[in-house]
């Protein structure tokens, strides 16, 4: 199977450039994450993070064929030859596939993504009714590999301002969560022209998110809140 | 060579559940704690983790934290110690209760407390009937509980060194821990931090099978670091099968699947653990099920074209169920297996998924190592959480929900302990002269590597060794054999060789040392294993069927100097109920 794959290493190379790879694929092999580990076992210079290989710790977010995605749940099959492979776009290139994830982090850290309830507790577990906490699914999955802010324009062009789709899908699961008294603490947080209101719906978190997740509705309810609150 | 040097009260190596936990513990008690992390903390492998937590909170059934004390001792085959598991079983709601104040996202019952699920081995009223005890978020309980705990240390403020490998322990000349080595990533730089108190909490090594559920940053590196610096690793030959692998690609399958109601069938499309658990069934402990399941495959009655796996159905549990209560199963069935379960059975084979062996330590959490007369001496210093450790509360075999557990109470534990520590240890102790010359020359030898075996292919040969040596089931032979070939991959993992030399991000040089630790963790199961001349949990020999309590009731400690054994007691005296003698163990 034939793949095209972006390397950089900032010790050696002036500018990134595209290497080609030819690899023979055994029966076994079925994401794409085996043929990167095929060609690595022949080129072990290539850089890509791993870990879970089943999605659900977000390591090895890319750009494949122009889109992105996990390269542990990505079959081989559904794949265009070459296949081209890049680092996630927007973020700083570390090398190879590896970009610096600090300014996605640094946006995850802003919007508080811990409980906020400055009750003591109660001797048991919180209350909360199946419906209330049926209110975080599609939320709390999120496993923060970054594919969907790496694929919105608007966290492209203002990373440093624009909180970002899932960042902003945090700053909704506790908005949603009943357990949390910080709801207005989280929208004057993000009132502001930049942190929220950046998002013009083009929906590319949607489409991209591994896990099925829908950043632009959680984002769209965050600013339902916020006209309710003004209203 | 000098290099640069930090200074902190606490330093954690590993940032999965045990070691946020622990860190949280500090640094919510206001010390100076710093937690190294080969990936970033989220990325951790309790993420993995799916089926629920372990503790009696009887909010399904009326349930006691004795039974619960009970089924893990039964479930370890009396090789776990009655104090420490007296000690997590007691603790149990307490952590949960605080976790859920953290925010974890516990799937909830109709009255608003939290849901809970039968498991496997877990029962009412010493083995009388299942009882529904593990504290779920639908099937995605590590994520939530690791997404939960890192989102408390962010709160916290707490400092982590992300993509940071800790490369040894540094030991002064009376033996106390005062630091380790590591190395970062990104740049190559390989930097001393000095610490009051040095926590290993890096999680299993289950890459060292062919076959495994584990994550491939699962290598060891705990353990590599403590048998290096002299510290033996206890009862290593104890490795838990999980019944329910994907075959073929080894993913997990959670056993909550068959506490929702999902039946193993063999290819004639019987429920064959009705002959081999008539009372627990589907539910008997995961030692049970795995030989059952590999006996059905071994007699012929496999399903498939190979007749090599056999069925896990849940189709008859409704779509409803599966997807409220098992929506992430479901996806992985249709990406790893291409089956739908709401229509189809998925194909499951016993798959290396747990390390009950580790680093020994007692219920604080400190590292415990024989000293004259006494065979559990703490090691000043150094601590170990998590799958890492072997306090021992897992024995023989560890009961489903029982890690995740452990993580929490044994983090909190230790994380209590140090605090104590820093009280009556408030200076540094001096750093030995030329502290990380060990590591230096480790990584020396790789720069100049230029000629010596791919680490992928040692790597292989490790983990095919291991898979036919020391699987489910074993033999004298298999196990003597294994022993020499699993000496040769230690040496030929010490003489690899790199083609990348750069600095940047080189993970060619990380999964060199990755390797070294995985044959360090491969020699001590093989060694402990073949001279363990009983069955007992996972740990099934065919030459010798029975457990055998005159023996062989005792812990192995494997040193790496020498590749030596030796022995001491299983602790059978709980803190305050009265001890659970050895009993014949039938589910």
């Amino acid at each position: 199977m034939k793949f095209s794959i972006y390397r950089y290493n900032p010790e050696k190379d002036e500018k990134p450039y595209m290497q080609d790879y030819d690899v023979e694929l055994q029966p076994t092999d079925r994401m794409l994450l085996d043929a990167i580990l095929r060609i690595k076992a022949v080129d072990d210079s290539l850089g890509l993070r791993k870990s879970c290989r089943e999605g659900v710790c977000g390591s090895d977010g890319m750009n494949i064929n122009g889109k992105n995605g996990l390269a542990c749940i990505t079959p081989l099959k559904d794949l265009k030859e070459p296949v081209v492979l890049r680092p996630l776009p927007g973020l700083p290139v570390i090398r190879d596939l590896i970009v610096d994830m600090s300014q996605f982090f640094k946006q995850y850290n802003s919007i508080k993504p811990y409980l906020i309830n400055d009750n003591p507790p109660p001797q048991k577990e919180r209350l909360q009714s199946p419906e209330e906490r049926e209110e975080l699914n599609g939320l709390y999955e999120c496993i923060l590999c970054a594919c969907c802010s790496t694929s919105c324009p608007s966290f492209w062009w203002n990373p440093d301002k624009f909180v970002g789709p899932a960042a902003l899908l945090q700053a909704y699961r506790f908005i949603a969560d009943t357990r949390d008294d910080a709801t207005s603490e989280r929208l004057d947080n993000l009132e502001d022209p930049y942190r929220l209101f950046r998002c013009h719906t083009i929906m590319n978190c949607a489409d991209v998110c591994p896990k099925g997740l829908n950043p632009t509705e959680a984002i769209g309810k965050i600013k339902e809140q916020m006209v309710r609150r003004m209203v | 060579m000098t290099l640069s040097r930090q200074i902190f009260d606490t330093v954690i190596v590993g940032g999965g559940g045990s070691g946020l936990r622990a860190a949280l513990q500090l640094a919510e008690a206001g010390h100076n704690v710093a937690v190294f992390s080969k990936v970033f903390p989220t990325r951790s492998h309790t993420v993995a983790a799916q089926g629920g937590i372990g503790a009696s909170l009887g909010n399904m059934q009326e349930d006691h934290w004795l039974w619960h004390m009970y089924d893990t001792i039964k479930g370890s085959d009396y090789l776990g110690d009655q104090d420490a598991i007296e000690y997590m079983c007691r603790k149990a709601a307490e952590v949960v209760y605080e976790l859920e104040h953290f925010g974890m996202p516990f799937d909830r019952n109709p009255d608003g407390t939290i849901y809970q699920r039968p498991f496997g081995g877990h029962s009412q009223n010493f083995g009388e009937r299942p009882v529904q005890r593990a504290c779920a978020a639908a099937d995605r309980t590590g994520h939530a509980m690791l997404h939960t705990l890192y989102q408390r240390n962010v709160r916290a403020r707490c400092q982590f060194f992300v993509e940071w490998m800790a490369l040894d322990l540094i030991r002064d000349y009376e033996g106390a821990v005062v630091g380790i080595v590591a190395l970062e990533m990104e740049t190559g730089d390989v930097m001393v931090f000095q610490s009051k108190a040095t926590i290993l909490a890096t999680g299993g090594a289950g890459r060292i099978y062919q076959s495994s559920t584990n994550a491939f940053i699962n290598t060891g590196d705990g353990l590599g670091m403590a048998a290096r610096a002299g510290i033996p690793l206890e009862d290593m030959e104890f490795w838990q099968f999980h019944p329910t692998g994907v075959a073929g690609a080894g993913v997990l399958i959670t056993e909550g699947v068959r506490g929702e109601g999902g039946i193993l069938l063999n290819a004639n499309g019987e429920r064959f653990m009705e002959r081999y658990a008539p009372n627990m069934k589907d539910l008997a402990s995961r030692d049970v099920v795995s030989r059952a399941m590999d006996q059905e495959i071994k007699e012929g009655r496999g399903a498939g074209p190979e007749h090599d796996h056999v069925l896990l159905k849940l189709d008859h549990l409704g779509a409803e169920v599966i997807n409220k209560r098992l929506p992430g199963i479901r996806e992985i069935a249709l990406k790893f297996a291409h089956v739908d379960p709401v229509r189809e059975p998925i194909p499951v084979v016993p798959t290396c998924h747990y390390q009950m062996g580790g680093i020994p330590t007692n219920y604080y959490g400190q590292v415990v190592v024989p000293r004259g007369a006494n065979p559990s001496e703490p090691v000043p210093g150094l601590y170990a959480i998590g799958e890492c450790a072997c306090v021992s509360v897992h024995g023989a075999n560890r009961l489903g929900t029982n890690s995740l557990l452990d993580l929490l109470v044994f983090g909190k534990s230790a994380g209590d302990h140090v605090s104590e520590w820093l009280k009556t240890h408030p200076r540094h102790r001096d750093l030995p002269r030329n502290a990380a010359e060990r590591s230096l020359e480790r990584l020396a030898r790789l720069d100049n590597s230029t000629s010596g075996e791919r680490v992928t292919e040692v790597a292989a040969d490790m983990r095919r060794t291991v898979q036919q040596h020391a699987g489910v089931f074993r033999t004298g032979t298999l196990l003597t054999e294994g022993v020499e070939k699993i000496r040769e991959v230690g040496q030929r993992a010490r003489s690899t060789a790199i083609g990348d030399k750069s600095r940047v991000f080189n993970t060619a040089r990380i999964e060199a040392l990755e390797l070294e630790n995985l044959a360090i963790v491969a020699e001590a199961t093989l060694v402990s294993a073949q001279a363990r001349e009983e069955s007992r949990g996972a740990h099934a020999r065919e030459d010798f069927k029975e457990r055998d309590d005159k023996n062989w009731l005792k812990h192995s400690l494997w040193y790496l100097d020498g590749s030596r054994l030796d022995y001491k007691p299983v602790n059978l005296q709980p803190l305050t109920v009265e001890s659970f003698e050895p009993k014949i163990r039938v589910y």
